[in-house]
């Protein structure tokens, strides 16, 4: 229930849904809008993830 | 001349409403996340909010997240604090009742923070909406 992607994909879920309706105001737009950010998130917080791989913490 | 000065007499009295009001309305969508949106008549808007925003500060406390307390001789918490405080009285509530005291040693206190700093600061964004709502600019 709580892994990292979960977490992750739950977070951006959130903060999208707050900017898509602060930044849009049309429904349709926003919606649009949302599911790019969220979509923006994921693919970003997966590709660091990977670039960060081989790095030692 | 004449007429310039008796208009901005007039106007005073009326602006100074409107400053009042604004900032009432500010106030308002600080203590209550989206219920600034709502008084001016923007419901979707609200609701989403006041959904959204409350949601995200219970999933902060759920994941075992600490509200920051102020605390001016360690500089970081003290801006943590000061992004916890946005969420309004939720903040004032979860020091109350003590729901945020954190668990430092859980996997999820990391990710609890976030959530708990974001959620402010995301509502100090809907204040200053509500403000610009508030004023006619959008």
């Amino acid at each position: 229930m709580a892994s990292h992607f979960f977490l992750m994909v739950l977070f951006s879920c959130f903060v999208s849904v707050v900017f898509a309706v602060l930044m849009r105001d049309k429904p349709e737009d926003q919606i649009r809008f949302g599911a790019m950010l969220i979509a923006a998130f994921v693919l970003v917080g997966v590709t660091l993830g990977w670039l960060m791989y081989p790095f030692p913490l | 001349m004449t007429k310039y000065s008796r208009r901005s007499r007039a106007q005073a009295p009326a602006a100074s409403n409107v400053e009042s009001s604004t900032t009432l309305i500010c106030l308002v969508a600080w203590a209550v996340p989206g219920a600034g949106h709502l008084w001016q008549g923007r419901v979707r808007q609200g609701l989403v909010f006041i959904v959204t925003l409350p949601l995200m500060f219970a999933t902060g406390l759920w994941l075992e997240g600490r509200i920051f307390l102020f605390d001016a001789s360690e500089p970081l918490v003290a801006l943590a604090a000061v992004a916890n405080f946005g969420i309004g009285l939720l903040y004032v509530l979860g020091r109350v009742i003590d729901l945020g005291s954190g668990n430092a040693v859980a996997a999820t206190y990391e990710y609890g923070n976030s959530f708990l700093i974001v959620a402010g600061l995301l509502n100090a964004l809907v204040v200053v909406d509500a403000y610009d709502v508030s004023l006619g600019r959008k």
